[in-house]
């Protein structure tokens, strides 16, 4: 199971992070390196066991429909690194598959 | 020969007053960017809370298609990036979706389909994205707005039952209609609170297997979804009969052009990376839940037609158009049931109201009539107060003013002439001045009849007793012999 | 004793006598900040005006005869993954080093609700991932028992902070140790509650399903009156207890005479250094002098528990940190063609290379394929070490081990190998992974004087036997009561630096 550099750019993608050549070689070392450790998971029996999501196993946590008021768009955009009028603005969207 | 194989996936938008996970207001229209808060812009620490109303809405509507509702229900992440995501995935039900396995009965030409539904489940919106230009392919750049982010929706995914393109606008008309009785959506495709993607492939007639599947997209009224399947099912049996491969895609639906236009090959399924969403706990929904939400059910259109035509004894065809919406079937349930004569109110609503209706563009909920002006307007010819023929002005003077028939009546002075004495009169007058008439009635030309009648209503604008001055010009023609 | 050496409980009777004003109190620790943080580097950003505004209106308060409140007047420091509104709020990240949150964290607003005074936001590895601090964008923090070691992390600006008299206690965030790991490298208390006992609105997500904002304290009677406070059912997340709060001093009793302690004998070989393993049977003993009951326990599947905790951290990581897109806030790369890159440029340039390792490693956990085989049978997994705890608690009241193999390391020595450096939460894992409460307590101290913690565990939402034990202990020890030497710095001199303030 060992990973390859062309695995950590498709992986990456995914991930939509951009890495330097470098990065990639380093990491698909050393996350073969951790999934050599996570391969032996596959050993143990889990026979019967649930998957846990988490640990506390609470059920049926619901708010009421009440609308509060929102955010001054003004707040909401305050952080934004672009925007026009009261919208934040992005680069050309590309519609990829 | 070529049959169609088609399936439908229909978003609708929740009526609720917050969206799905924070307080935000969930209404349509309002500024850009104002109905947003921390947590539907996806801000770093913010956390998702269940929506109640928005998942019993789920339940509801699971209920009415016949689902059978899950016991444990719960929340995944679809990952993917897109810049009308805030947190870059999408919180959905993929594992335990509220409902499975129901069924949408659809009648068309008086016969009845059953449409199986895989599934009905929650999710949250995106935001929208205006592509700077008009088109995303000749944008520079987009500008987002997120108040439409983390709205309540409802997903309701058919089995690919569905077999002709007038299949698929029955189908979603009483998709459509369902959700309205319940409530639970507005149903504007305009406003974008109801959407749909459709799935078609084609196969030889009797096969049963499946062709290559084609989605698609743009449908923007039930109309559009009909016409563009029309189109693809020619051109897919066309492709198919000359032995040409049919391209899995999806494809748009070009309004202006009345075609369906390749966009992109469907290629490698995405990558989702599904996973249980670990902020929000499971939801275990019982048996006594289930049954308090059924209870709150109202009756379904399937069923109140079904109720119309026994209890009203309807024919199908009014019984149909009667429950088209809940408000009409209202409407003209509260007129027949004080008026006892279902029938005669079946007749008002279905002429005069709907054509008025559809002439001034007032739907139900704004008409000014009230079943107990209809009621009362029909007594009154019942009792010879106004004659049928009047009643239709006095209906749209109603229609229009809102006024009680009473009123308009009297103010109108639309009040029957009964009075035999006045009505001789006005016969004898017409007598003398059609002797011409007069005489072909005599001679045994009884239709000629019909003219003098309609000079007396002339004479009287039509207030006169119908009845009464055909039997008066009897006795007085009968008398001059 | 100087004024900004007191902990909570010395201090807070002294504020409501006013023998001391909330301002004095807070100037105490504002220029213990200024005198020694150039060299230990624990905040990223320091309040000074914020704080010093809140004092005076404390102090206005208490002198109209309002009532104090239950941390009123004491500084805390927040581990700078935890939202201040319009307070910076980095995440130690190049992605955030700008963003200043529209909204508080909860336990912000419980806190300044409680009269408690921030002064300032504390460094951490870069979005709490990590285990020594160096992963911080902004820079490493030292311990201040030893400037060329680390602090332990994620918490390690806050741990830093506390032992330093920089705050008078502080928040930090646990999510496999990054809060009881950084506490027993710097010899301070760090609880980190039961999964769901305070609320995590407001901490920017690393692993949901895990992470937990704890308490980090001079001693443990600081910790039972922070964790009063904080330990609060929140509606704003979903996970938050419902229970009633409860008044956690009132467990303070020394008295561990019914207690049965379990040792589980897997955390005892391999990796364990000699000095902690020394001061752990020293403990032991201390322990069953105090008259508790020692028994050695099993827990069959630890060996398992780091490889499904990276496998459900890295995964939910990689979704929760998906939102950080350039978007509506933090960093974005210039001159992007397209969105989809600009996107992923930024992401590349803002995150540093334990939080890209982490989010690929989660993403190819996540993606098809993988999913079944990685993801799935880790939380099964889980589901067995929280049967092995379930198990040991029929029979134990809590259980005992070291808080971390090794004693603070030299800053550099594992941070080029993120497994060697994964193996420093080996013991803080599990009760992350079954939700449990843990907390770290001095427990002594090595050859070189680095000081060595001791890990109670407990069931569930039991914090109150677990304060007990811990409090039992402290009372018959003074490993607390020591203090690094600082003395080099004249701390009521004038400023040395300027401040980091917003
Ligand atoms: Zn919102």
């Amino acid at each position: 199971m060992r990973l390859s550099k062309e695995d950590i750019k498709r992986i990456s993608d995914l991930a939509r992070i951009e890495l330097n050549e470098e990065d990639e070689s380093l990491f698909a070392e050393q996350m073969s390196g951790i999934l050599r450790i996570v391969n032996k998971l596959d050993k143990v029996d889990t026979s019967g066991m649930d998957q846990m999501v988490t640990p506390t196993g609470f059920t049926n946590v619901l708010r009421e429909d009440i609308a509060l008021p929102s955010l001054d768009p003004k707040e909401a955009l305050f952080n934004a690194a672009d925007r026009e009028g009261a919208f934040f603005k992005v680069p050309r969207i590309i519609e990829v598959d | 020969m070529f049959e169609p194989v088609i399936g439908i996936e229909v978003h609708a938008q929740l009526k609720t007053e917050s969206k799905l996970f924070c307080s935000c207001s969930a209404r349509f229209g309002a500024s850009p960017n104002s109905n947003t808060c921390p947590v539907c812009l996806g801000l770093p620490g913010t956390l998702p809370v269940l929506n109640k109303k928005a998942f019993e809405y789920g339940i509801r509507t699971a209920l009415a298609f016949n689902c059978k509702v899950a016991e444990i229900s719960g929340f995944d992440r679809k990952n993917y990036f897109y810049p009308d995501l805030p947190k870059n995935y999408q919180i959905t039900q993929q594992a335990s979706p509220v409902g499975v396995n129901g069924y949408l009965d659809v009648v068309i030409d008086d016969e009845t389909r059953r449409i199986r539904i895989k599934r009905v489940h929650l999710e949250e919106d995106a935001g929208k994205s205006i592509h700077e230009g008009g088109d995303i392919t000749g944008a520079v750049f987009s500008l987002e707005d997120y108040n439409r982010a983390g709205v309540p929706l409802l997903e309701i995914v058919s089995e690919p039952d569905i077999r002709s393109p007038k299949e698929a606008y029955e189908y979603l008309s009483m998709l459509r209609r369902t959700l309205l009785y319940l409530g639970v959506s507005d149903c504007k495709m305009e406003e974008g609170s109801l959407r749909c993607d459709v799935n078609i492939s084609v196969r030889p007639k009797g096969s049963d297997s499946f062709g290559t599947l084609v989605e698609l997209k743009n449908l923007n009224s039930f109309r559009a979804v009909e016409r563009s399947l029309e189109y693809e099912v020619k051109r897919q049996s066309e492709l198919a009969s000359e032995n040409k491969e049919i391209i899995r895609e999806t494809r748009h639906w070009d309004e202006e052009g009345q075609t369906t236009v390749g966009m992109r090959r469907k290629g490698l399924a995405e990558d989702y990376r599904f996973f249980p969403d670990p902020d929000l706990p499971r939801l275990i929904i019982g048996e006594s839940w289930i049954e308090k939400v059924r209870s709150d059910l109202p009756e379904l259109p399937g069923e109140r037609k079904a109720r119309f035509i026994r209890d009203y004894e309807l024919p199908e065809y009014d019984a149909s158009l009667l429950t088209d919406t809940q408000q009409l079937a209202d409407y003209f349930e509260e007129a027949a049931k004080e008026y006892g004569h279902a029938k005669t109110v079946s007749n008002w609503i279905m002429g005069e109201l709907l054509r008025l209706m559809n002439v001034t563009g007032i739907g139900i909920e704004s008409v000014k009539i009230r079943p107990c002006d209809l009621v009362a307007m029909l007594k009154m010819i019942d009792k010879g107060t106004i004659s049928g023929k009047i009643a239709k002005t006095v209906f749209e003077e109603m229609f229009t003013q809102g006024k009680s028939p009473g009123d308009i009546v009297k103010e109108k002075g639309l009040v029957q002439i009964a009075d035999e004495d006045e009505l001789t009169k006005i016969v004898d007058l017409v007598i003398q001045d059609n002797q011409k008439v007069v005489e072909q009635v005599k001679a045994g030309k009884d239709r000629a009849i019909g003219f003098l009648v309609g000079q007396v209503m002339k004479e009287t604008k039509g207030r006169a007793n119908p009845q009464m001055v055909n039997e008066l010009l009897r006795q007085r023609l009968a008398g001059e012999n | 004793m100087k004024l900004s050496e007191l902990g909570a409980f010395e201090l807070l009777p002294m504020i409501k006598r006013k023998e001391v004003s909330v301002e004095e109190a807070t100037v105490g620790i504002l220029n213990k900040i200024k005198a020694v943080d150039r060299d230990i580097q624990a905040y990223i950003t320091v309040t000074n005006e914020h704080a010093l505004q809140r004092a005076k209106e404390a102090d206005l308060r208490l002198n109209e005869g309002k009532p104090p409140r239950p941390l009123e007047g004491l500084s805390v420091a927040i581990k700078d993954n935890i939202c201040t509104k319009g307070i910076k709020t980095t995440g130690a990240s190049v992605y955030l080093e700008d963003f200043v949150p529209p909204y508080d964290a909860t336990v912000v607003r419980l806190l300044e609700d409680a009269g408690a005074i921030i002064v300032g936001k504390t460094n951490l590895d870069e979005l709490a991932m990590g285990s020594s601090t160096e992963s911080s964008a902004m820079f490493p923090t030292k311990n201040p028992w030893d400037l060329q070691r680390v602090p332990g992390g994620s918490s390690g600006g806050s741990a830093a902070a506390v032992i330093a008299d920089e705050a008078v206690f502080a928040l930090g965030s646990d999510t496999g140790g990054s809060i009881r790991q950084p506490a027993a490298f710097c010899g301070i208390v760090g609880l980190k509650p039961t999964y769901g006992l305070v609320s995590r609105y407001g901490l920017i997500g690393y692993a949901s399903s895990m992470d937990q904002i704890g308490p980090m304290t001079k001693n443990v009677r600081d910790c039972a009156m922070l964790l009063n406070v904080i330990a609060r059912h929140d509606p704003k997340d979903a996970q938050s207890y419902t229970g009633e709060p409860v008044d956690y001093t009132q467990f303070l009793i020394p008295d561990i005479n019914e207690v049965i302690v379990g040792v589980p004998k897997e955390f005892l070989n391999k990796g364990l250094s000699k000095s902690v393993k020394d001061a752990f049977m020293k403990a032991l003993n201390k322990l069953e002098g105090l008259g508790a009951k020692v028994v050695e326990v099993s827990l069959p599947h630890s060996d398992h528990a780091l490889a499904a905790y990276y496998v459900i951290s890295s995964a939910e990581a990689s979704s929760n940190l998906a939102r950080l897109d350039g978007i509506r806030y933090g960093y974005r790369a210039a001159g992007c063609e397209d969105s989809a890159s600009m996107t992923a440029i930024s992401r590349g340039k803002g995150f540093g290379s334990e939080v890209k390792r982490r989010i690929v490693l989660g993403t190819h956990i996540l993606s098809k394929g993988n999913f079944e085989k990685y993801f799935n049978d880790a939380l099964k997994i889980r589901s067995l070490i929280f049967r092995d705890f379930e198990k040991i608690f029929k029979e134990c009241t809590c259980l005992v081990c070291p808080s971390s193999p090794t004693v603070a390391f030299r800053i550099g020595e594992k941070i080029r190998d993120p497994l060697e450096m994964y193996l420093s939460d080996v013991y803080t894992v599990p009760p992350n992974l079954a939700g449990l409460p843990g907390i770290s307590i001095p427990c002594g101290f090595d050859e070189e004087g680095m000081p060595i913690g001791l890990q109670i565990i407990t069931k569930q939402f039991d914090e109150a036997t677990l304060l007990q034990v811990a409090y039992t202990f402290e009372q018959a020890t003074d490993f607390h009561k020591k203090k690094p030497q600082l003395q080099k710095y004249d701390c009521g001199s004038e400023s040395t630096r300027g401040d980091r303030n917003v």
